[in-house]
């Protein structure tokens, strides 16, 4: 209950919010606007994604602190093989799905 | 009345109209109830903001109680009609509506806050923590259930009921299937209850890390506590799939978008893959638990220290792990192709091996052990041929070619049923026995807990083996009649009057309660099994802050070993002087927030887009002032810890 880490400054939070804001109107806004080709929209839209979770592990996870990264280390770990299965998992079913043209 | 009001309350039907009246007396009692004894403000500080962990826990246990009896009844009433086919007790829309709230309720609003009842009521006593990490989100997630399943609930007068299948699968549950505002009611009740689970997760996990009592390693925590913590793991992976995933329904339904559609270039499968992305790691996080509780139960009435300790943490952690990766199993006759059937036929095969190393573990540990046939044990002995069975009906309907053939058929209900039912409903009901004493101080009554025993699983028995052979005989599930030339009739007839008698050992349980708060055989020691763990080694029920020394662990079985050695609670007059103890002050913002959110998800559901923003504002409002309290901890003098104490019998 009585914490002495550092857990970010306003300055850093409110840096954060804006990245996200910004990562979240970006893919919408290419979506809406046809600015690009399928395939490529696609790939964007992904990549603003992980950048979007980069930002906030970094500005609101506070990912490299605490006294036990372990911690750390092993949510991330099973965390990335757990969104692996999710989208990597659901593009193999729905491809093989004879329904989808 | 008028024609707003027609279409806004549920009409029509005898049923509903003797609901009505039901709420409505049972409202006002409870009304005239609280103001004539003048309970109000005894109701809002001891209750409604109380963040003590044990007092959730009692919240959670009576509305999953409350919550059982619906779905039950719900049940029953199926059964009534498919017993009498071709009378129309139940209409078609009806019916659809009734499996539609039995499935949601039991899983969602009977099984999910039944084990956080258990959660709350064991895990900070367990591992000798004074309250979880975060109590004010365990009021939180509390009052958010409570709220999401006050919505769901009050669908069937109000708006009608959802009527699209407990998963409730586009394009039927999109707007041009299920335009009404019953499918908003699910997605709203679920979505306010959902965000509780996965604050639930995260603080049960953070609580069993970071709380232990000092000594305790993670390979001294009891089971029970282990079999949490995989079941939160699984929690917070799988929750937000479900939040998403109905997120993206409700964007369909009320923005028009096309995302689950059969056309415009929606696809209704992705759908069925997310929602089973959570549904069956939901059963694993439901059944987990259990395992944990059957583990306790089994180690305390045979004496012994559980057999195989270490295969039962990593069990359990595999099961956690390898849940997430069976999914597919719940809709091999989609079509997906021989190779996504086969890896997927593989894993579900697979799980079935740390479940079946369980079961040999609580053989081996009953083996040569002294066993007391106690209600705990009971019900925990009832687990084991229940569940193998319903393992061995798992993995025939894993073989993905033969599930072509066993697919939305009665032979998949009365699995799930034997599962569900002999796996995770057995087990919380053990747990309910095995605590009952440490949460309100005394036993239950054994005579007519034998009585409960014996119909309940008599009565399950009856109720779902003529299902296999329904299955097996053509009948699909959700059919509200049939022909009498199916040859059904017979065996529907034997799984109604088994539902029936399941439904005699409820009340049985229920008068059990109501005798035993009278006549229970009061527990003064603290340690009325001869525990093992930790929550046996303090006063029954529970002082407000737990424990008054924290125990200081050394082994496994940490109580056990206190007896045994003679230190630490087991000789209370060789403790330490009291210290003041630091504990959270009570607050009424869950309650309140939680309150706006099912005024939003009201006016969400309905499209009164000014109630939704106005709700939606509450909660913001809430989350601004929680952030701007400073005050929100004290410290419990030693001089009214010692009042405690010696009222409790414990020497100072």
């Amino acid at each position: 209950m009585h914490s002495h880490e550092n857990h970010g400054s306003a300055k850093t939070y409110i840096l954060g919010f804006l990245f996200s804001l910004i990562l979240t109107a970006l893919p919408l806004w290419l979506v809406i606007q046809h600015v690009m080709n399928k395939a490529l929209l696609t790939v964007a839209i992904l990549l603003i994604a992980v950048l979007q979770l980069i930002i906030q592990f970094f500005f609101f996870m506070h990912i490299g602190e605490g006294e036990k990264p372990r911690y750390h280390v092993m949510a991330l770990i099973l965390g990335a093989v757990m969104v692996f299965t999710i989208v990597a998992g659901s593009i193999w079913i729905m491809t093989f799905n004879s329904q989808v043209h | 009345m008028g024609e707003k009001a027609k279409g806004f309350f549920v009409t029509g039907d005898p049923l509903i109209y003797g609901a009505d009246v039901s709420i409505i007396i049972t409202l006002l009692g409870i009304l005239v109830f609280l103001t004539y004894f003048k309970k109000w403000g005894w109701l809002w500080r001891e209750w409604l903001t109380t963040v003590d962990h044990k007092k959730i826990g009692i919240m959670y246990l009576v509305s999953s109680l409350l919550m059982l009896f619906r779905g039950g009844v719900d049940a029953l009433l199926m059964r009534m009609q498919l017993a009498m086919p071709n009378t129309h007790f139940l209409q078609s829309q009806h019916y659809n509506e009734i499996f539609t709230t039995h499935g949601t309720i039991m899983i969602l609003f009977m099984a999910m806050p039944f084990m956080f009842a258990l959660f709350n009521i064991v895990i900070p006593l367990q591992i000798g923590a004074r309250d979880v990490a975060y109590p004010f989100l365990n009021a939180m997630s509390f009052w958010l259930f409570f709220f999401g399943a006050l919505l769901f609930n009050l669908s069937f007068v109000i708006g009608g009921s959802p009527d699209a299948g407990w998963l409730s699968y586009p394009p039927l549950s999109e707007l041009a299937g299920s335009p009404g505002p019953g499918q908003n009611f699910y997605i709203w009740g679920i979505q306010i209850s959902g965000i509780g689970s996965l604050a639930t997760g995260i603080n049960f996990l953070v609580t069993i890390l970071k709380m232990r009592a000092p000594g305790m390693k993670l390979m001294q925590m009891p089971l029970f506590t282990w079999s949490v913590l995989s079941s939160c793991i699984t929690i917070i992976f799988a929750f937000p799939v479900l939040t998403v995933t109905l997120a993206l329904l409700f964007v369909d339904r009320f923005f028009g978008a096309h995302i689950f559609t059969a056309t415009g270039g929606g696809n209704p499968m992705m759908y069925v893959n997310l929602i089973w992305m959570w549904g069956h790691p939901e059963v694993y996080i439901v059944v987990l638990p259990a395992f944990g509780i059957y583990s306790e139960i089994v180690s305390t009435f045979s004496k012994k220290k559980i057999f195989g300790y270490k295969s039962m943490v990593f069990s359990m952690m595999i099961i956690s792990v390898l849940g997430y990766f069976t999914w597919v199993h719940h809709f091999f006759t989609m079509g997906a192709g021989a190779d996504v059937n086969t890896f997927f036929a593989i894993t579900t095969m697979a799980i079935g091996i740390p479940t079946g190393v369980k079961i040999f573990n609580w053989l081996f540990t009953m083996f040569r052990g002294r066993i007391s046939m106690t209600q705990p044990m009971l019900w925990t002995l009832a687990f084991i041929p229940c569940f193998l069975v319903g393992g061995a009906t798992g993995v025939m309907l894993a073989a993905a070619p033969a599930d072509y053939q066993y697919h939305n058929s009665y032979f998949l209900i009365a699995h799930f049923h034997q599962t569900l039912i002999g796996g995770v409903v057995f087990g919380y009901l053990a747990g309910l026995y095995y605590w009952w004493p440490k949460m309100f101080g005394f036993k239950l009554n054994d005579r007519i807990g034998k009585w409960a025993f014996w119909t309940w699983n008599i009565g399950f028995y009856v109720c779902f083996m003529p299902q296999y052979a329904l299955g097996f005989m053509g009948m699909t599930r959700r059919v509200y009649t049939y022909g009498w030339d199916m040859g059904w009739a017979p065996y529907n007839m034997v799984s109604t009057a088994g539902a029936f008698l399941m439904g005699i050992g409820f009340v049985f349980q229920v008068w059990q309660i109501l005798y035993s708060i009278k006549h229970g055989e009061r527990d003064l020691t603290g340690d009325p099994w001869n525990g093992r763990t930790l929550e046996w080694s303090i006063p029954s029920p529970a002082p407000h802050y737990n424990f008054a020394h924290l125990p200081e662990v050394k082994s496994d079985d940490a109580w056990w070993d206190m007896k045994n050695h003679r230190y630490g609670a087991a000789v209370p007059n060789k403790m330490k002087e009291y210290a003041p103890i630091h504990m959270p002050k009570n607050s009424g913002i869950p309650f309140l927030m939680s309150a706006c959110w099912f005024v939003a998800g009201f006016g969400l559901t309905f499209e009164w887009i000014g109630v939704g923003i106005a709700g939606l504002a509450g909660v913001g409002i809430c989350l601004l002032a929680r952030s701007f309290q400073r005050n929100t901890d004290y410290y419990i003098p030693v001089d009214e810890i010692k009042a405690t104490e010696s009222s409790l019998g414990r020497v100072v």
